[in-house]
């Protein structure tokens, strides 16, 4: 393993939402600040910067990870999502974004990058999941403003809405 | 589980959009990560980055500030201190009388833990932190007081000589007789209250980016302050510029705020300060440690209240004696949480004779401020357990004794003793309605069904009104009449509103409502697209503020749940004001009277005729391509803004009547909880609330704000507090341990709706934002009452708290297993054990008064000086879990009896904190040649240590004595460290340093 120099940048290479990306970054600079300062990728947000309040939630080598416990250099060579990729264009909302906007599930949106990346991940895995699942999953997240119900509400009508598509194409 | 709401209902035409749970036009851009929040925003080439060195101290002299080390690291461009920042600002304004000041940085004092004693600018982040922790500020510690009747008790510490005793405000009210209606009543009760601090938390912190113009000494701001936009009048004193010269600006994007980020603004003063100091911009965000330490939270209080009442439950009169605490400074807009309320004080009943006395003490706390519900969970806390305890008194149903005293259907508007003019409202039907809807029939069967099986279940009512809409002039009620005929009027509520028509016929609107998630731009072109007979997606809203261009006033902002009532109402007025233009000029080119014209599906048409119509745009655009074709009498339609203030809200009059807020909603609460036998551990079972906030414009949003308003209370009520040690340590400093709900606490509350318009806002509508923040702590706490059949209740209801009031105080640990007690909030670290060493006393002896061994056996030192032959200093970097620092501990001996016993007494600082321990050592042959050696200790603790480091303590602490003695045996030549350890000078270094730093 290369020991990386306290005082000096080093590159950091990854792949983000499909598509390869490289900046620099001091050994101790944490993920969640390299994607939002060095890349722009703002829409991963930093809430409490000691893994409790779930908004820097990204998914790293298929693994929920809270970016703000996780140093930008122990990301090196892995494959990164984050809020950024989970659309299927810039401008459409997948699935669960539409069910998010159709059930109120946001209101200040801060908090909700982490949720969405939470619920993607594990909706990937667990197509049809219970509300007791759901808030067990979400647990590890805090929202200030929506009082979480209508969140739910949302994961579970995405879930439905996309089992219901898969089995349409795969009958 | 979630409640249907009126669904949107796109296509179909002539319904309006107003009342419709439209999707929002904010949400697309917040789903795909492309919000723009003020981290989000980039900044000038150039921005230095600013941090904060915060006080460990709840209370002490700063005997000097240090920063030669910190000044000459790489990078770092300025170190500001309380001299500098002095140097080109002013005090904050004081909203009492009283020669005090109020600065945003300590000048020679620190008052609370997290204060600011220095700011580091440097080229990023990281580097200004490096540097603030070479920063070396010699403190010298005075008492503290946390308590706000400890603080107004005799000796208590004072924070400020211009607040004797502590106290800031004191006055008393009289309305009506209360004397006589109290010795006329045949009952009595009262209630005394500890509400306790917590705040709504944003997830998304405070920031500010500000640069300086020296040419034109005029500042410029980016920082997600919410208003009241009052406030600016107050950081533009503070920089000395007058207010054109403080150029505010908020991000599009806001992670919240429910009042909290009101607080951001000494900081705004802070950074711009070094903004001039630098000649650069300078940015800062706020991190979550500070954030929880030293932001803003809502007020303690302690309160009595006593009620002269009927023998049927009506109540005569009431007394109230509220000692409200605003933590170190009493900043602005403060006291006003205090006052916010007072022309509510008699809740939802009809009540004619109120005593009142209001005291503001300052406390070693954080400074007050604006957060959700802001005066009325504090008031209704102390009311409406007062009405569950007069129910219980004369045996009595609760929900009677509220129905007894509820103001009258008829009687609105209705004005309360205290002043406030209720605007409209039918409080018997909306119970009624939420006695039936709700099932409180089935609740009351399942309550007895849990009883009879032994279970704890309980039952809670709350009757709340929900103040709206801010009098600008409440505030002023702190004043007697004289003060205030001096210091001039202040009343209304200035809203404000621009709709703009472009040359393509397209409309913008523009509102000071600084929204933090609240979706205003969705239910604003919902009411202008009414008015124009456009869609909402042909409306354009922007809701940044820019004091520098747009149209706003002292109470623009988003406070006192004033959209719907005030801004959207306002929105409505500048968009017909065009429209009645844009009709003119329809007419004229239609051939018909303006009062023909009809605004439908993007048409300007006749009435009577609907075929004559010509396209919205086509009219819209005119005034911009062809004005000299205009009808004389339309003037332009380019641009209109409207202000409203409503004329009831008066100034208070000279007999202290104020009405306070404009728009009163009504909420009636009941819920069943059951409580684990085991855990204590509270349980909702069901939770109704029924709303009465007047005309609804977006159902889905109302929902959303009565959800969110009570997820916040449900915290409030079972897990939050600001924590303080008794020296005024702050404990709470990480999401760990100041809990928040989460999704595996927080129920579906059933929400019921009754719209009783207001009569007095332009869209009938109230505020419904921070009811639930008034109604559902105190309705929980009602149920878990009942549950328990105990009468005093203190929130949060965390199941310890619980069990004492069920089982008693815990008992004493069995005999033998002696420990120090350990009482709630204390971080004092104690213990004692025993060692056994090789060698003898008097070799032992000396090894712990030699400088050279002590280095070797204690753990993580770097250094040992001898100052003198009593006096050590020692160099130690110890490491609490993630949480590693360097300490100078500093260590004398005192009692020396040797080769038998010393006491040593030190201290210890550091960047993460400070300590100071005692600690007792004796010495005695253990009979083999070896020595056996006793100790006790006491220390505690403060600083960041204390306050995310507290859970880890006890056992670090065991950990590094254990480490001391085994290195100590060690070097005696065999032997062993036995119970744990002990050390002494270990201990008191390494014990002060615990306390200490990190990283």
């Amino acid at each position: 393993m290369t020991r990386l120099k306290a005082d000096r940048r080093h590159a950091v290479r990854f792949s983000l939402n499909g598509k390869p990306v490289e900046a620099e970054a001091e050994p101790r600079m944490l993920l969640s600040d390299f994607l939002r300062h060095q890349l722009g990728a703002t829409g991963t947000h930093v809430g409490c910067e000691h893994g409790v309040c779930g908004a820097c939630t990204v998914v790293v080598d298929g693994m929920l990870t809270r970016s703000c416990l996780t140093l930008a250099a122990q990301v090196d060579g892995c494959e990164l999502k984050t809020v950024e990729g989970i659309a299927p264009s810039a401008d459409r909302l997948g699935v669960l974004q539409q069910a998010f906007r159709r059930n109120h599930a946001l209101q200040c949106g801060f908090c909700t990058a982490g949720i969405l990346m939470s619920l993607d991940h594990y909706l990937g895995k667990n197509p049809n999941p219970t509300e007791a699942e759901i808030r067990d999953l979400l647990s590890g997240h805090i929202c200030r403003c929506t009082g979480y119900t209508p969140i739910i509400q949302a994961a579970l009508d995405a879930a439905a809405e996309l089992t219901s598509k898969k089995e349409t194409s795969d009958a | 589980m979630l409640q249907a709401v009126k669904s949107a209902n796109p296509g179909h035409g002539d319904e309006p959009w107003v009342g419709r749970s439209i999707e929002r036009v904010e949400d697309a851009a917040l789903l795909s990560g492309r919000g723009r929040f003020i981290d989000d925003l980039g900044v000038a080439p150039g921005t230095l980055h600013a941090t904060i060195l915060r006080s460990p101290h709840a209370h002490a002299d700063i005997l000097s500030i240090d920063a030669e080390a910190a000044k000459r690291l790489p990078g770092v461009a300025a170190v500001l201190t309380g001299a500098d920042v002095k140097a080109v600002t002013t005090s904050l304004v004081v909203g009492v009388k009283a020669p005090v000041e109020c600065w945003p940085i300590a000048m020679d004092r620190v008052r609370y833990v997290g204060e600011p004693v220095a700011v580091v600018v440097a080229t990023d982040r990281a580097r200004a932190e490096d540097a603030a922790e070479l920063i070396n500020v010699e403190y010298r510690p005075r008492g503290a007081v946390v308590d706000p009747l400890g603080a107004i008790a005799a000796g208590a510490p004072v924070l400020h000589d211009g607040f004797p005793g502590n106290l800031a405000s004191d006055r008393s009210f009289r309305y009506g007789d209360p004397e006589k209606a109290f010795a006329d009543a045949p009952h009595r009760f009262s209630i005394d209250i500890r509400y306790p601090r917590n705040s709504c938390t944003p997830i998304e912190t405070y920031g500010v980016v500000a640069s300086h113009d020296a040419g034109e000494d005029a500042y410029e701001v980016l920082a997600n302050f919410q208003g009241p936009f009052s406030i600016h009048t107050v950081i533009a004193r503070a920089l000395k510029v007058p207010g054109n010269r403080l150029r505010l600006r908020t991000p599009p994007d806001s992670g919240g705020s429910f009042g909290v980020k009101q607080g951001v603004f000494p900081y705004i003063v802070l950074i711009a300060a070094a903004a001039r100091i630098t000649g650069r911009p300078v940015k800062w965000i706020e991190d979550r440690l500070e954030h929880l330490t030293a932001s803003v939270s809502a007020t303690n209080r302690a309160t009595t209240l006593a009620a002269a009442v009927a023998a049927d439950g009506k109540i005569l009169a009431l007394d109230w004696d509220q000692v409200e605490d605003c933590g170190a400074h009493l900043r602005a807009p403060e006291p006003a949480t205090l006052y916010r309320m007072h022309g509510n004080l008699t809740g939802a009943y009809d009540i004619s004779h109120v005593k009142v006395r209001n005291r503001v003490v300052v406390t070693n706390k954080t400074p007050t401020g604006l957060n959700r519900g802001f005066g009325g969970p504090q008031v209704y806390f102390a009311l409406e357990r007062l009405v569950h305890r007069i129910a219980i008194g004369l045996d009595l149903d609760p929900l009677d004794v509220i129905r007894r005293n509820l103001i009258g259907a008829g009687a609105f508007p209705y004005r309360t003793a205290t002043g406030a003019l209720l605007d409209s409202g039918n409080y018997q039907e909306a119970v009624a309605r939420a006695v039936e809807q709700g099932r409180l029939a089935e609740l009351k069967a399942k309550r007895d069904e849990a009883r009879a099986e032994g279970r704890l279940y309980g039952i809670g009512f709350t009757a709340v009104v929900e103040p709206s809409v801010s009098n600008m002039g409440y505030i002023t009620t702190v004043l007697t009449a004289a003060e205030r005929r001096k210091a001039g009027p202040k009343n209304g509520a200035q809203a404000t509103a621009t709709v703009g028509l472009d040359p393509v016929g397209s409309v913008t609107v523009h509102v000071a409502s600084v929204p933090q998630g609240q979706g205003h731009r969705t239910v604003l072109s919902q009411v202008v697209a009414d008015v124009f007979g456009l869609e909402p997606k042909d409306i354009r809203v922007n809701t940044e503020i820019d004091t520098a261009k747009d149209a706003w006033s002292i109470a623009s902002g988003n406070y006192a749940s004033r959209f719907a009532a005030a801004v959207a109402g306002t929105a409505k007025i500048a968009a017909e004001r065009v429209a009645d233009r844009v009709a003119r000029i329809a007419a004229s080119q239609l051939n018909v009277e303006a009062a023909d014209i009809v605004f439908a599906k993007g048409f300007v048409a006749s009435k009577h005729n609907p075929e004559n119509r010509i396209a919205f745009s086509r009219v819209a655009a005119l005034s911009h391509w062809s004005p000299g074709s205009l009808p004389d009498d339309a003037g332009q339609t380019i641009r209109e803004t409207a202000f409203w203030t409503p004329p009831e809200l008066t100034p208070p009059d000279d007999d202290d009547r104020i009405n306070s807020s404009l728009c009163h909603g009504f909420i009636f609460d009941f819920c069943g909880v059951e409580i684990d036998p085991t855990t204590l551990e509270t349980r909702i079972d069901r939770y109704v609330t029924m709303h009465d906030c007047g005309t609804i414009l977006h159902p889905g949003m109302v929902n959303g704000q009565i959800r969110g308003g009570f997820a916040q209370a449900l915290g409030a009520a079972l897990l939050e507090e600001y924590g303080y040690a008794e020296d005024g340590s702050f404990l709470t400093g990480t999401l760990a341990d100041y809990l928040l709900p989460t999704t595996t606490e927080v129920p579906e509350p059933e929400i019921f709706h009754m719209e009783t318009p207001s009569p007095f806002t332009p869209l009938g509508a109230k505020g419904v934002g921070e009811g639930n923040c008034m109604s559902t702590p105190v309705c929980l706490a009602n149920a878990v009452a009942d549950a328990l059949g105990v009468a005093d209740i203190t929130l949060p209801l965390v199941p310890a708290r619980l069990a004492e009031l069920v089982r008693g105080a815990e008992p004493p640990p069995p005999a033998g297993a002696a420990v120090a007690p350990v009482r709630e909030g204390d971080r004092r670290l104690r213990g004692e054990g025993q060692a056994t060493v090789k060698g003898a006393p008097e070799q032992v002896w000396a090894m712990l008064l030699d400088p050279a061994t002590l280095q070797s056996v204690i753990p993580g030192c770097q250094r040992v000086d001898k100052v003198t032959d009593r006096h050590f200093r020692a160099d130690v970097t110890l490491g609490i879990g993630p949480v590693t620092g360097r300490y100078r501990a500093d260590v004398e001996l005192f009692d020396l009896d040797p080769p038998r016993a010393v006491t040593l007494r030190g201290g210890a600082t550091g960047a993460l904190g400070f300590g100071s321990a005692e600690g007792r050592i004796t010495l005695a042959p253990d009979g083999n040649g070896g020595t056996k050696l006793t100790y006790s200790y006491d220390a505690s603790i403060g600083g960041k240590v204390a306050s995310i480091g507290g859970r880890l303590l006890d056992g670090a602490t065991r950990v590094i004595i254990g480490q001391f003695f085994t290195a100590l045996a060690r070097k005696a030549g065999g032997g062993g460290a036995e119970g744990g350890g002990f050390s002494l000078f270990a201990l008191l270094a390494k014990m002060a340093s615990l306390f200490g730093g990190r990283r």
